[in-house]
């Protein structure tokens, strides 16, 4: 998908700047465009270094375990097919926590651990239950609490306050969730796909 | 909100170190054991970022992106959306460097305190990358049929544009 929309992209850009006259500006572009990457990987890496240090220790410390248990009455209403205490709800729990706390690394093998136990369930069956579309639609929005990509990528760019988004981001990450798990909930009974 | 959000930050440093403390973490080396995935997951990004970054340069200077963008105009203006923003919430559910790519560009342009830069930094803050999410976890589990999934997801997506104009309007003005 990604290599065909790369090609497009550079395929459209020359021909766009044949036609307005801008060669000179693409290929100033090329030259520059590859520097940029990089000074904007460089100029972040002491802020994401910092922020996955916080993360850890916060995970270290427990706050995994306090989330999950907190989750607990919210993911019983969402995966009604699992009890609390089976091996599939503890990695739904672990999951969506390491989420919160936006450690990536943590939260897709949980993910994937989750779907593994949600598939046995379902005997290997080619086709997704309900409980997995809901999961899936779950990871699909965004539920970091503290964005800090994006709160490192503003304060790279001058940004005065790189983190005044927050209350906007998680007023619009919530209303979007909800949306999100309403139209999983709703379209169960639809036979679409 | 303005004040709010200069408290965030410290707040949020000194209770992850307290909260450690008083578990008895060994914060330090906790610190730097993190810091050092964190220093893994910049490396892995850059090649990505290197390509995605110069086809979105290309791709501006061209002159194609701000075509695109005056193409969108009108839906733009109707969801109260910035126009320069748009390119960034059709690439967002596909491609999360992509999405990056296009975000520097619209920081350097607008810079990240001006309207355009509040909403994308909102819109591309409260998304994740779709249909990466949906192949990464389906393929583990060999999932051919996805029902309703990719229609519950894109509507949160869509929630997500729709509102990030709206929000940025609350708690900024314009």
């Amino acid at each position: 998908m990604l290599n065909k929309v790369w090609a497009a992209m550079i395929a459209v850009s020359v021909f766009c700047a044949l036609a307005t006259g801008r060669m000179q500006q693409l290929s100033e572009a090329v030259l520059a465009g590859a520097g940029n990457a990089v000074q904007l990987i460089f100029g972040m890496m002491g802020m994401m270094c910092a922020w996955t240090g916080l993360m850890k220790i916060a995970d270290a410390g427990g706050l995994t375990a306090i989330l999950s248990r907190l989750l607990a009455p919210v993911l019983r209403r969402l995966f009604p097919a699992y009890p609390p205490e089976s091996p599939a709800a503890k990695a739904i729990c672990m999951n969506i926590t390491a989420n919160l706390l936006g450690l990536g690394n943590a939260a897709t093998p949980m993910g994937l651990a989750a779907m593994k136990e949600m598939a046995a369930q379902n005997r290997g069956s080619h086709v997704a239950d309900n409980s997995m579309v809901m999961f899936v639609v779950l990871n699909t929005a965004s539920l970091q609490l503290i964005p800090t990509f994006m709160g490192t990528l503003r304060a790279q760019y001058g940004s005065a306050a790189p983190f005044d988004i927050l209350p906007a981001v998680w007023m619009v990450s919530a209303i979007a969730l909800v949306a999100g798990l309403l139209a999983a909930k709703l379209l169960e009974g639809c036979s679409i796909g | 909100m303005d004040k709010l959000g200069i408290y965030v930050v410290p707040v949020a440093v000194l209770l992850m170190v307290a909260f450690g403390v008083v578990r008895r973490v060994p914060v330090f080396d906790t610190f730097v054991e993190g810091a050092k995935e964190g220093l893994q997951s910049c490396f892995s990004i850059l090649p990505t970022l290197v390509g995605l970054i110069m086809a979105v340069t290309m791709l501006n200077a061209s002159g194609a992106l701000e075509l695109l963008a005056s193409f969108l105009a009108p839906v733009a203006t109707f969801l109260g959306i910035p126009a320069d923003v748009l390119p960034l919430a059709l690439i967002k559910p596909v491609s999360g460097s992509g999405a990056t790519a296009l975000l520097t560009q619209i920081f350097a342009k607008d810079g990240p305190d001006s309207f355009a830069g509040r909403v994308a930094s909102v819109m591309a803050g409260s998304t994740e990358t779709t249909f990466y999410c949906i192949a990464v976890y389906y393929g583990a589990v060999q999932i051919k049929k996805t029902r309703h999934t990719i229609p519950a997801a894109l509507i949160a997506d869509l929630t997500a544009f729709f509102v990030a104009g709206l929000a940025v309007r609350l708690f900024f003005g314009t």
